[in-house]
C-alpha cells in the first residue's frame, strides 16, 4: 500500500475575478521511505500541492474542489481540523523555504521543539528536554544542551533550518515535506542541509517529498520526479529517466537551463515567455504558447498523462514522436 | 532586564526636571493673584500685600524657582496655599482614587479591547468582525462624559443598580468601591477599548500571516495554542506600546469622569488648585502625577524586554 496517495486533486482559490484553480487534477503517490521530488517554476503549484496535503491552506479563500489525499489509508481531505492536528507532526511534517522567519522569534528553540513533542506525546518536562537535545544533536547543532535555550535570532540561517528539521522530525513522522528547504541558504550550506536530510532519511526511514525549482537538488536527492507546470503534472518518472530521456518539451527546457561544466554550451538556453497566471491560463496544453513543437491541436485540448515507457508518464500529444531514439 | 529598567529610570530624571519647570512657568503665566484668591473678596489691599509677603510671592521669579528646587532637593513639595496642608499629603489623599479608577478602567480596556480584537482578527471580514469594529467605532466616537451620563440615567436613575456618584475607599469596603467606580471606569474605558480593539485586530492580522504561524500549525499544535501562544505573544509587542499611552489618556480622562461622578480624585483637586492659583499644589500635584506616568512607561519598556528576547539581548 502506498503511504500517500493523491488522486485528481484540484485546489481552487476565491479571487476578485472569481474562483481560480491553483492546481488541477494532480495525482501521484509515495511509498514508505521513498523520496519524491516535485519540480517546477515559481507559481507552478508545487507549494499549493504540499499545503493542500498538509491541510494548511486558509479556507476560505482556498478550497479542495475535487480529488482526495489519502495518507496511511485515511482520507485527509474529509478530515476535521482537529483530526488533522493529530496527523501533522507524527504523520506528516513540513519544513519551509524561509528558515529566517519560520521560527517564532519570541520563544527559545528548545521551547519550540519541546512543544511539538508535547502536543503529541505525554512526556515529563525532563524527558521532553532530553528528546529535544537529542534531536538537536541529530541535526548537527554543536553543544546542543547549551543551545536549547537560545532564541532564533542568535542562530544563522543554516542553523535555523537545522532546528526546523529537528522540530519536524521530533515526532518521528512517516512523511516529511520539504518545501524549497535550501533555496534561501548559501550554496555551501545547501549541500550540508541536503546531506543531512539524506542521512536522516536513512536513520528515521521516513518518506520525503522535496519541492524545488532546482534540478540539481532533484538529481542529488530524489528517487522519483514529478514535473509540474501551470498547476498540472506534466511528467513523472524515476530520476535517472528524467535526466536521460526527458519526454516533455518543458522538462527538456528545464534541463537545458542547468549550466554544465562538462558539456560545451556557448549560452544557456532559456525557455521563451513566462508562466501564465492561474486566471489567464491558455486553453489546451498549458505549455503550448511557449513550446517550440506546438501544433494547432495542442491549443484545443488538455493532454492527459500517458504511460509511455515503464514507470514514465507524460502529458504531451507529441511526446511519442519527439522522444529521443 | 534589570539593566533596561535602570537605564530608563536614569532617563526619567531630566523628564521630571523639565515637567517641574514647565508647571512652574505655566502657573505664573496665568493671570491672577493667589494672595487675592486666598484672602477673599472682602480683604483690604494691605491684608493681601501682607499675605503675598508671607507666601513669598513678592520675591522675584528666579528666587521663587530656586526656593522651589531647594524644597524639591529636600523632598519637600511645599504646602498648599488653599488647603493649609502639605502638597504631598493632599495628593496622597486623592491620587489613589484617580489611580484606582484608571487601573480599573485599564482592566476593562484590556479585557474588551484585546478580546474583541483577537476575535475580529480570527474571523476577518465575517459579521463578528464587522460588529466588533462597529462597536469599537462607537466607543471611539462617543464622548466619555456623554456615555457616563447615559449610564447614570440607565443604571442609577431607572434601574437603581449603582449609585450615581460618591466614593467608597477600597480599603474600607471593596464591594462599595466596586459599586462606586464601575460606571466611571467603564465609561472611561470604552473609548480606549475601541482604540485597542482596532490596534489588536490589525496587529493580530499581521502576525497571523507570518511564516512561524504556519510552522506552528504544521507541527500539529491545537488552534488555541497557535493563537494564544504563538500569535498573541508577538502581537502584544505593538499593543504594549499603545497600552502605555492609554494609561496616560485614562489618567487625563479621569479628570472629567471624576467631575461627572463626583469622585474626590486628582482631577477635582487640581482643577480647584488651578482656579484658586494654588501654585505649590499645582506644581507638586503635576510632578507626582508625572512621576506615576513615568513609572508606568518604565514598566512598559521593561515589558518589551520580557516579551521580546531580541530586546533583552541587545
Amino acid at each position: 500500500m502506498n503511504l500517500l496517495e493523491v488522486r485528481g486533486l484540484t485546489t481552487a482559490f476565491m479571487t476578485g475575478r472569481g474562483e481560480v484553480n491553483a492546481i488541477e487534477e494532480v495525482s501521484f503517490s509515495l511509498k514508505e521511505g521513498e523520496i519524491l521530488g516535485i519540480v517546477g517554476e515559481s507559481g507552478s503549484g508545487k507549494s499549493v500541492t504540499a499545503l493542500t496535503v498538509m491541510g494548511l491552506l486558509p479556507q476560505p479563500p482556498a478550497r479542495v474542489a475535487a480529488g482526495e489525499v489519502v495518507f496511511n489509508g485515511q482520507n485527509l481531505t474529509r478530515m476535521s481540523d482537529r483530526d488533522m492536528q493529530r496527523i501533522r507532526g507524527p504523520g506528516i511534517s513540513m519544513i519551509f523555504q524561509e528558515p529566517m522567519t519560520s521560527l517564532n522569534p519570541v520563544f527559545s528553540i528548545g521551547d519550540q521543539i519541546m512543544e511539538t513533542i508535547a502536543a503529541h506525546e505525554r512526556l515529563s518536562q525532563a524527558d521532553l528536554r532530553k528528546r529535544a537535545i537529542d534531536m538537536l544533536d541529530k541535526v548537527g547543532i554543536p553543544s546542543a544542551s547549551k543551545r536549547l535555550d537560545d532564541y532564533p535570532h542568535q542562530m544563522s540561517g543554516g542553523q535555523r533550518q537545522r532546528v526546523m528539521i529537528a522540530m519536524a522530525l521530533a515526532c518521528n513522522p512517516k512523511l516529511l515535506i520539504a518545501d524549497e528547504p535550501t533555496t534561501a541558504l548559501d550554496v555551501t550550506i545547501q549541500a550540508q542541509i541536503l546531506d543531512l536530510l539524506m542521512d536522516l532519511r536513512d536513520e528515521f526511514g521516513m518518506a520525503i517529498m522535496i519541492i524545488t525549482h532546482n534540478m540539481g537538488v532533484i538529481a542529488e536527492t530524489a528517487d522519483r520526479v514529478l514535473v509540474m507546470y501551470a498547476g498540472r503534472v506534466i511528467e513523472e518518472a524515476p530520476v535517472a529517466q528524467v535526466f536521460d530521456r526527458p519526454l516533455h518539451p518543458y522538462t527538456r527546457g528545464l534541463l537545458e537551463c542547468v549550466p554544465s561544466l562538462t558539456e560545451d554550451k556557448p549560452r544557456l538556453v532559456a525557455i521563451p515567455g513566462t508562466l501564465p497566471e492561474p486566471a489567464r491560463r491558455p486553453p489546451g496544453c498549458r505549455f503550448a504558447p511557449r513550446c517550440s513543437h506546438a501544433l494547432p491541436a495542442c491549443s484545443e485540448a488538455i493532454p492527459g498523462l500517458e504511460l509511455l515507457e515503464p514507470a514514465h508518464t507524460v502529458a504531451c500529444f507529441r511526446a511519442q514522436e519527439l522522444a529521443p531514439a | 532586564m534589570a539593566r533596561v529598567a535602570f537605564r530608563r529610570l536614569l532617563s526619567a530624571i531630566p523628564v521630571l526636571l523639565i515637567v517641574s519647570l514647565i508647571s512652574f512657568g505655566l502657573m505664573r503665566l496665568i493671570p491672577g493673584d493667589p494672595a487675592a484668591a486666598i484672602a477673599g473678596v472682602s480683604a483690604t489691599p494691605a491684608q493681601i500685600e501682607q499675605l503675598r509677603r508671607d507666601l513669598g510671592l513678592d520675591q522675584p521669579i528666579y528666587m521663587q524657582l530656586l526656593d522651589y528646587y531647594q524644597g524639591l532637593a529636600r523632598g519637600d513639595l511645599g504646602r498648599s496655599l488653599l488647603l493649609g496642608k502639605g502638597v504631598f499629603a493632599a495628593t496622597m489623599e486623592r491620587l489613589p482614587v484617580t489611580i484606582g479608577l484608571s487601573l480599573y478602567a485599564l482592566v476593562f480596556t484590556l479585557l474588551i479591547g484585546i478580546a474583541s480584537g483577537i476575535v475580529a482578527a480570527l474571523r476577518q471580514n465575517s459579521w463578528i468582525d464587522q460588529a466588533a469594529m462597529m462597536f469599537a467605532m462607537i466607543g471611539i466616537s462617543v464622548p466619555n462624559f456623554f456615555l457616563g451620563l447615559l449610564m447614570i440615567i440607565l443604571f442609577a436613575v431607572h434601574l437603581g443598580w449603582l449609585p450615581s456618584g460618591g466614593y467608597v475607599a477600597f480599603s474600607q469596603d471593596p464591594a462599595g468601591w466596586l459599586a462606586s467606580t464601575t460606571m466611571p471606569a467603564f465609561s472611561l474605558a470604552l473609548l480606549q477599548a475601541g482604540l485597542l480593539a482596532r490596534i489588536t485586530r490589525s496587529s493580530m492580522l499581521e502576525v497571523l500571516r507570518q511564516d512561524y504561524i504556519r510552522t506552528a500549525r504544521a507541527k500539529g499544535l491545537p488552534q488555541r495554542k497557535v493563537v494564544l501562544k504563538h500569535a498573541l505573544s508577538n502581537a502584544l509587542i505593538p499593543i504594549v506600546t499603545v497600552v502605555g499611552i492609554i494609561v496616560s489618556l485614562l489618567l487625563s480622562g479621569a479628570v472629567v469622569t471624576e467631575a461627572l461622578f463626583s469622585l474626590p480624585g486628582m482631577g477635582q483637586l487640581l482643577t480647584q488648585a488651578v482656579l484658586s492659583r494654588d501654585y505649590p499644589m499645582v506644581q507638586g500635584g503635576l510632578l507626582l502625577v508625572t512621576t506615576f506616568l513615568v513609572l508606568v512607561n518604565i514598566t512598559v519598556d521593561t515589558l518589551y524586554a520580557v516579551l521580546d528576547p531580541r530586546v533583552r539581548y541587545e
